[in-house]
């Protein structure tokens, strides 16, 4: 980056002008030219319904209108669908943990061959490519509409999410502590639980509950497209223009997680 | 000239930081303000541009008084109130002109402060002090990349682009180390004279605040317990002034030093 | 005196220790209670979940191998998706910028602006993308509109709640400075505060893009616009060879918007 220097010799009036982030003025023109480009590209190519949008704002007056108050009628739906949501969220919480910790050793390069590393992150790759609701409906597909589908979809991003972290922390361990397990003779899976697993099970405590509370989130959603839970109770509601229902679970679905979020906060502030 | 009388600055229910505190300052003097952490010499100066809020008591700045101005007048009356500050306060991710022309942020509009198109005078202004002080060649250098020493300079240079009637320093020296500060207080001193301007300095170092100041004011618990001459400043005074908190002795003869461990720039 | 007082320090240690572990065993004990109770209650059909792998490796083998008839349309719709994400994360810094500013401590005019900005910011947040796109897919009819809505009620929560916390933890010394120099609060604003969020700034936004284009994969699901609206129509009619291939195009996407976001930081930052 070359700035004009602004020499203190030349008499007379001086000038100074703030250095542009970019030197280069074609380069800095460009930019601002792609962008302009990008947005013209981009408004002109989208297809936009403006008929239908027109009718948005009397729609809104309407939903909302009729949204509320929020209905707390149906207690008893709402109720078994936040079981459920539960139930999903527990269950997957405690599969994806615990198979994560398989992925992660595959997927650090440190202490996995090269072929089972490769398996290894494409497995995270993949899960972690995929939003969960896409990854839902795929299970819903295979396995039927129900919980099922859910607790499977949030395994697998569970797996991809604390893998992933799980294998940095791996590939950061303490080399000195498996050096020493290896000079005793130790094969390798002694080495793993005693070498690395009480290296990386702080970390692993803290995640899993992180990984509780935006399970629990994303249960929330995975109903939509049928895998159990809340999801499809709202799903349903908006289907059948309840929104007073509707907004009740809403609000329901914040209040949730904004405790979860608390505790789970709270929690890993005590263990860490 | 600057007339203070009967400040009074109280944070909650406490014992009150300055008590009843009477000062005034006449002309172009250089004066030092002396005293133990704690002795409420900062909350004096702020009391001053209103950086704190008094309790009570008068502050006259060549005639207006200061205490009781609010939004826009206040904004007026500081711009002709420089300050020189212990960490510098510059922005560290502008340049130092940029730092620089901040100082005449109170002048200038909204526009020309975000697009950066000051006046020409200003401009001329700012190279005209940065030379003065020796950092023209850094103009646009970003304010970081700077030695402790060099930035002061940067600091007092803003101070004074706002033209200002009266400069305050609030510990200017005791970031830096032994032989910068005692180039910045010898700055200080020969700025005061060639731009007759009334100086205020907060310093912990007696030392250099005899040789480098024309009159010494002493505070103690909030209160003035010594205004004088440096000549006068003696082994009492100094007993008076820090005696049972903390002595530093072998500052009334020894070496400027004391640079405090805080270097603030470093904390980011 | 001071013997006793170590004394009964020394039993106050051992008693808390106690209460420790029993903590430990309470919350175990709770944490066994809890999944047996979701193992047997959940509503889940057993025999099909032994049947799961079978099921899930025929679903594999009937969307072997890909089929790229429909590449153009695929690709239209993944632009589609990447614009949905951009747009929406650019308007969403225009809303998100003021509601940090006065969500944060430090800066807030008042407790009703501030109270007032942490409302939206949770708000925001604690409803899922893909919710907020069944609301506004229900207000403006299927389509881009709704998307980029969604996508933009998300990350103002997000931006929103990381900037505040980034002006939240500025120096303020520099804003002291200014404030001595007799500017207003807004040049306050443009010169102490905007130059130390701005890296904060870029990290934050072009972290919430590349979420954005993962949650645009989505919007489609609800009929919100992008990719998603592709991949439910395929899944309907059970074209599962093509399926495959949008499920590659989406790993492709996501990998690319990886890749570019890296770049953009080391660029950047």
């Amino acid at each position: 980056m070359t700035r004009p220097d602004v020499s203190g010799t030349t008499p007379g009036p001086r000038t100074w002008r703030k250095p542009s982030f970019i030197a280069n003025p074609v380069l800095r023109y460009g930019l601002w030219l792609v962008v302009l480009v990008y947005l013209i590209w981009a408004f002109g190519s989208l297809p936009f319904n403006w008929e239908r949008i027109a009718e948005g704002l009397p729609r809104a007056a309407r939903i909302f209108g009729s949204g509320f108050p929020p209905s707390f009628e149906r207690g008893g739906l709402l109720l078994t669908g936040f079981k459920e949501s539960f139930q999903i969220a527990i269950l997957a919480t405690l599969l994806g943990v615990a198979l994560s910790i398989p992925f992660a050793v595959m997927a650090a390069r440190n202490i996995a061959p090269l072929p089972i590393y490769l398996f290894g992150r494409a497995v995270i790759i993949v899960s972690r490519s995929f939003h969960p609701v896409i990854v839902a409906i795929l299970f819903v597909a295979a396995v039927g509409f129900g919980p099922l589908a859910g607790v499977l979809t949030l395994t697998l991003y569970s797996i991809g999410f604390v893998g992933k972290l799980l294998a940095e922390e791996i590939e950061e361990i303490d080399w000195g502590q498996v050096e020493a397990m290896k000079a005793t003779g130790a094969g390798y899976f002694s080495i793993l639980v005693y070498a690395v697993f009480p290296q990386i099970l702080p970390r692993q405590v803290g995640l899993s509950m992180y990984q509780l509370d935006s399970n629990l989130r994303a249960s929330a959603v995975v109903g939509i497209v049928g895998a159990g839970g809340i999801g499809g109770t709202l799903m349903n509601a908006f289907g059948r223009y309840d929104y007073d229902f509707a907004f009740a679970i809403l609000l329901i679905i914040i209040a949730v997680i904004l405790v979860s979020e608390g505790i789970s906060g709270w929690v890993r502030k005590k263990i860490w | 000239m600057l007339e203070i009388s009967k400040l009074v600055k109280r944070y909650g229910n406490d014992e009150p930081v300055l008590q009843d505190l009477d000062l005034v300052v006449e002309g172009s003097s250089v004066v030092s303000i002396v005293g133990a952490s704690g002795a409420g010499k900062s909350t004096m100066l702020r009391c001053i541009n209103r950086l704190v809020e008094p309790t009570s008591g008068s502050i006259r700045l060549n005639g207006n008084e200061l205490v009781k101005l609010r939004g826009a007048a206040l904004r007026r009356a500081r711009r002709k109130i420089g300050m020189v500050f212990q960490g510098f306060n510059l922005i560290d991710r502008l340049t130092v002109m940029e730092n620089v022309l901040a100082g005449r942020l109170g002048y200038v509009s909204l526009y020309q402060a975000i697009s950066r198109r000051y006046p020409r005078e200003d401009i001329e202004r700012a190279f005209t002090l940065m030379e003065r002080v020796g950092i023209a060649h850094y103009a646009n250098k970003r304010a970081d990349e700077l030695s402790g020493g060099e930035r002061q300079r940067v600091g007092v240079v803003r101070a004074l682009m706002q033209e200002p009637e009266i400069l305050l320093a609030d510990e200017p020296t005791a970031s830096l180390d032994p032989r910068t500060s005692e180039q910045i207080m010898m700055l200080l001193q020969s700025l005061a004279s060639e731009l007759s301007l009334p100086v205020l300095i907060n310093i912990h170092n007696v030392a250099q605040a005899k040789a480098y100041t024309e009159r010494i004011v002493g505070l103690r618990h909030g209160k003035m317990i010594f205004d004088g001459a440096p000549s006068d400043f003696n082994k009492d005074a100094l007993d008076a002034i820090y005696g049972g908190i903390e002595a530093p002795e072998e500052e009334l003869a020894a070496e400027p030093d004391k640079a405090e461990p805080r270097v603030p720039h470093d904390e980011t | 005196m001071v013997d006793r007082t170590e004394a009964l320090a020394d039993r106050i240690w051992h008693r808390y220790d106690r209460k420790e572990r029993l903590i430990r065993y309470a919350v175990l004990l709770v944490t066994v209670m809890v999944v047996y109770w979701a193992v047997r209650d959940i509503d889940i059909f057993w025999p099909w979940v032994w049947d799961a792998p079978n099921q899930i490796s025929s679903l594999g083998a009937r969307m072997w191998p890909p089929d790229p008839r429909r590449l153009e349309q695929i690709i239209g719709a993944m632009i589609e998706t990447v614009h949905i994400a951009t747009l929406a994360t650019m308007l969403t810094i225009f809303i998100a910028l003021p509601v940090s500013y006065i969500a944060a401590q430090n800066t807030t005019p008042n407790r009703a602006c501030l109270w007032l900005g942490r409302f939206i910011l949770v708000s925001s947040r604690s409803v899922n993308t893909i919710i907020w796109a069944l609301l506004f897919v229900a207000i403006f009819g299927p389509g881009v509109l709704a998307g980029i809505l969604a996508i933009m009620f998300r990350s103002i929560g997000f931006i929103g709640k990381l900037m505040g916390e980034a002006i939240e933890e500025i120096d303020r010394r520099p804003v002291e400075a200014m404030e001595a120099t007799g500017a207003s609060k807004l040049k306050v604003i443009a010169y102490a505060v905007v130059p130390q969020v701005m890296p904060a700034f870029f990290a934050i936004v072009i972290l919430r893009w590349d979420i954005n284009i993962r949650e645009s994969t989505v919007l489609g699901l609800v009929g919100a616009g992008g990719i998603g609206v592709l991949l439910q129509g395929s899944i309907d009619t059970f074209a599962w060879p093509t399926v495959a291939t949008i499920l590659i195009a989406i790993i492709i996407l996501v990998l690319f918007g990886e890749a570019i976001t890296s770049i953009l930081r080391r660029k950047v930052i």
